[in-house]
């Protein structure tokens, strides 16, 4: 008898034990906030909202729940973090500023990678973040679905470096480069008398030459990093369109009705999703504004397939990734050379600068 | 219907009294029965002093089964709530990993059903119907009913594994299914242990048990009898019975008429509880109990069938090349995952026994048999049996040295909550004998192919002279080659 309560005892001990030790793994910390990611199609980010107070430490314990993620705050410099499967960790945050705030994922995890966010609602005193910027494409009340179709187009590639060995042309009436498309600027050249002697293509290079001007090394830099983190998925790195991603938004635009709910070959969901825009397209691009593009940007494609980046990117993110895409219509290197390398971009002064931004 | 390995119907020895019987009398007072004869060629490990008193005590056997069952625990703990992510979650690595790993490269082929013995799923079930752990008495719970008699047989197991088997690429893979499926075999039999007599669950429920037993027939371990004539003078029959000594074969078999292992749980409670010290825990060659004809039945003929077939259709699910496929068999529920489990269920209950009914009529045909076609096609279908293991064996090889290093960092947290319990948290994935691997899976299939094939020979010459059996075998050996070709072909092609 006392063989026999010594087996149950060992069971019963073994079991207890076993409970308690769990217990004590799985308790979340005290004020830890346990924040989960799965890819989108699966609940994104669990919790999806986080309300927190300026000034005090949030303090968030995450995890992947299935391949690996990254957990980063829109408009925030801190640098993103990966999540990886299985593995928890912690970080802590202070907010200095009430608002809404976004986090997102910065890996691409899946097709619907882009609608993995979440926000954290600061409170308490100060100035609201996001409050008191009004996006430049509210301002000029630009109709974002309108269709902008360039009617001039340079034969070859605009190519500022050609522009450099030209006589300076005369500028149109200036103002603002960023609320005027490539096009526009083209045709205000076109027309001036004192440029009939130059060719249409010269003409292209002068506008490639000014768009340059309107940028720097720095902002090129960063937009192309952006871009590459953000968009080459769907854009592809070349800007054509055809990136990892893109087969799922045309295998729903093939595939589905017109304007209906669908899902593509890889999963994409959403309405109308459309084949992402070909930015080496120039009838598409040579007619867009700088505030059209930063507008499409932020408001996003409206059910396209196109995320909306208004939460995650700075307004000089903004601008830096907009200069980034006029490098699939403009040749800013070539020709060049060792010393002309030093007259591209901004710091060249042998140009007009109208207005840059 | 008489079952093999029991003389008769457990009737014939005795109403069920819930495994613990009546007969008190100790060794010294039992009348004297004729001596225990050797085993046999076969070498009888029991008498080996260690051996002997490891087996007949019931505190090693414990310990193992309360170590088992803690890892059952942890598997159900982790699997519930630790990561979701498989390749990080202990309970998947150490279920479909490591104990896969164990059983079918060390357990099954060298042990037979010595998983059983340990099993630690029934032991909650045990304890409340013998009401003790360690020695069984009367006074247990439960309703302690005779197993239906309609449903004794494997088809119920045939239909369970099936079960499993269609959902197999969600349950081996997402930790909460793995541990939902685990409760719930822990549930079911503690259920039917509170209705049912004995290990009901484990002889006529249990998934695993059916290829279990059906493989145990090829290991070189078994229990046996010394002396059929000391069991038959044995009138108390407390083997079966059960004995102030322990309990009743929990099994529901009379061990005096052991013949095969495929239902003997070898939990050594008929070593105890024999007063004539009358059995033997034999070593004997392997496959020994494909030799003989007796008990073969149509529901362990077509165990064979869905075994093999399993392993195919995991082949081509969890290695091969086929997005479409895999993807069916993940989405559970959906449409196409319907149509996966009706091509499953089709393949492996149709079109393999099929092919093979096809192979063993031409068989007879060319052999001129006298035998029924249904009697041939059971008695074939054991010739299947060495090809199936060999064809579990090499696909686990495929799996296990490439994921076995997972089990490294899970084990050390098994949470993955920062823990390091082994200084292995941070071991990276590390594939093993990668290059070795399809060589090895080659020769196993080949293995199972000469092993099927030498015993398919056998078979038919039960009934024929060495030509007519070869004619009668041939056919059926072209069907092994087919399936050795094709698992081959999934495997390492």
């Amino acid at each position: 008898m006392r063989a026999e309560w010594g087996a149950r005892l060992l069971v019963v001990f073994g079991t207890v034990a076993l409970a308690v030790l769990t217990a004590v793994a799985v308790r979340v910390p005290a004020g830890a906030v346990e924040l989960r990611g799965r890819m989108a199609d699966d609940g994104g980010w669990t919790p999806g909202a986080i309300v927190t107070r300026v000034g005090e430490p949030l303090t968030l314990r995450m995890t992947s729940d299935d391949v690996v993620h990254g957990f980063a705050i829109g408009q925030s410099a801190r640098p993103a973090v990966d999540l990886l499967p299985g593995t928890w960790m912690t970080t802590t945050l202070i907010f200095d500023r009430p608002g809404k705030y976004t986090y997102y994922c910065t890996r691409w995890c899946g097709p619907n990678h882009w609608r993995m966010r979440g926000t954290i609602e600061v409170t308490g005193s100060g100035a609201r973040v996001l409050a008191d910027s009004v996006p430049l494409f509210l301002r000029l009340k630009l109709d974002l679905d309108q269709a902008h179709p360039s009617d001039a187009l340079p034969a070859e590639t605009p190519t500022a470096a050609r522009a450099d060995g030209l006589p300076s042309p005369v500028a149109p009436d200036g103002g603002d480069l960023r609320t005027q498309s490539p096009a526009q600027v083209w045709r205000a050249l076109r027309k001036h008398p004192v440029n009939a002697r130059l060719t249409d293509q010269q003409l292209w290079d002068e506008v490639a030459a000014v768009w340059r001007a309107a940028t720097s090394r720095e902002r090129l830099a960063q937009g192309g990093q952006l871009y590459r983190d953000n968009c080459a998925a769907c854009h592809g790195e070349t800007g054509r369109g055809d990136g990892v991603m893109a087969k799922a938004l045309m295998a729903g635009t093939a595939a589905d009705p017109p304007g209906g709910e669908h899902t593509g070959m890889l999963g994409m969901s959403g309405h109308g999703t459309v084949a992402p825009t070909d930015f080496t397209n120039g009838r598409n691009m040579l007619g867009a504004s700088a505030a059209f593009l930063q507008g499409k940007i932020i408001r996003g494609g409206m059910g396209t397939g196109m995320p909306y980046w208004g939460p995650i990117f700075t307004e000089s993110q903004l601008w830096a990734l907009v200069d980034h895409l006029w490098t699939f219509q403009f040749d800013y290197e070539s020709g060049a050379g060792s010393s002309g390398a030093s007259r591209t971009t901004r710091d060249s002064a042998s140009k007009p600068a109208m207005r840059p931004h | 219907m008489t079952e093999p390995g029991v003389v008769g119907s457990e009737r014939t020895v005795g109403t069920a009294s819930g495994g613990v019987g009546s007969s008190g009398r100790r060794r010294a007072d039992l009348p004297q029965l004729p001596p225990a004869l050797p085993t046999g060629n076969a070498l009888d490990l029991l008498r080996w002093p260690v051996l002997n008193t490891v087996l007949r005590s019931r505190w090693p056997q414990l310990l193992v089964r309360v170590a088992a069952l803690a890892g059952f625990l942890i598997a159900v703990l982790t699997g519930l709530l630790g990561t979701p992510v498989g390749n990080h979650n202990l309970g998947i690595v150490l279920v479909w990993i490591a104990w896969w790993t164990i059983m079918m490269l060390v357990a099954l082929p060298f042990f037979g059903r010595g998983w059983c013995s340990i099993c630690p799923i029934p032991m909650p079930g045990e304890w409340l119907q013998h009401g003790a752990l360690l020695t069984p008495r009367r006074n247990g719970a439960g309703l302690k009913k005779a197993w239906p008699a309609r449903f004794k047989n494997i088809w119920l197991q045939n239909g369970a594994f099936s079960a499993v088997a269609v959902c197999s690429a969600v349950v081996l893979t997402q930790p909460r299914i793995t541990a939902v499926v685990l409760l719930a075999f822990l549930f079911v039999a503690i259920g039917t242990s509170l209705v049912y007599e004995r290990r009901a669950f484990c002889r006529y429920l249990c998934p695993v048990g059916g290829f279990i037993g059906l493989y145990s027939q090829l290991a070189p371990v078994a229990i046996r009898v010394k002396n059929k004539a000391t069991c038959v003078a044995h009138t108390e029959k407390s083997c079966y019975r059960g004995s102030a000594d322990g309990a009743g074969c929990p099994w529901m078999l009379y061990p005096g008429a052991l013949a095969k292992n495929t239902y003997c749980g070898m939990c050594m409670e008929c070593v105890r509880t024999c007063p004539h010290d009358n059995i033997a825990v034999t070593l004997r060659p392997f496959g020994a109990d494909l030799r003989s004809p007796a008990g073969r039945r149509l529901d362990e003929a077509f165990k064979g069938f869905i075994m093999l077939g399993a392993a195919m259709v995991y082949s081509a699910v969890m290695l091969g090349p086929w997005g479409d496929l895999k993807m069916a068999a993940y989405d559970i529920g959906s449409a196409r995952w319907f149509a996966y489990a009706f091509a499953v269920l089709v393949f492996i209950n149709g079109v393999l026994p099929g092919l093979f009914l096809a192979a063993v009529s031409a068989g007879r045909a060319l052999a001129g048999s006298t035998q029924t076609v249904k009697r041939s096609f059971i008695a074939f279908s054991y010739a299947l049996v060495p090809l199936g293991l060999m064809a579990w064996i090499a696909f686990s090889l495929s799996f296990v040295f490439a994921s076995i290093s997972y089990l490294w960092p899970t084990m050390s947290d098994p949470f993955g909550v920062g823990w390091n319990l082994f200084g292995t948290v941070h071991a990276s994935w590390q594939p093993y004998l990668t290059r070795s691997v399809p060589t090895l899976q080659a020769l196993v299939l080949v293995a199972g192919f000469t092993w099927s094939a030498v015993t398919a020979h056998r078979i038919a010459g039960e009934e024929h002279e060495q030509r007519a059996a070869l004619l009668q075998a041939a056919p059926v050996i072209v069907c092994c080659f087919l399936f050795t070709a094709s698992l081959m072909g999934l495997l390492i092609a």
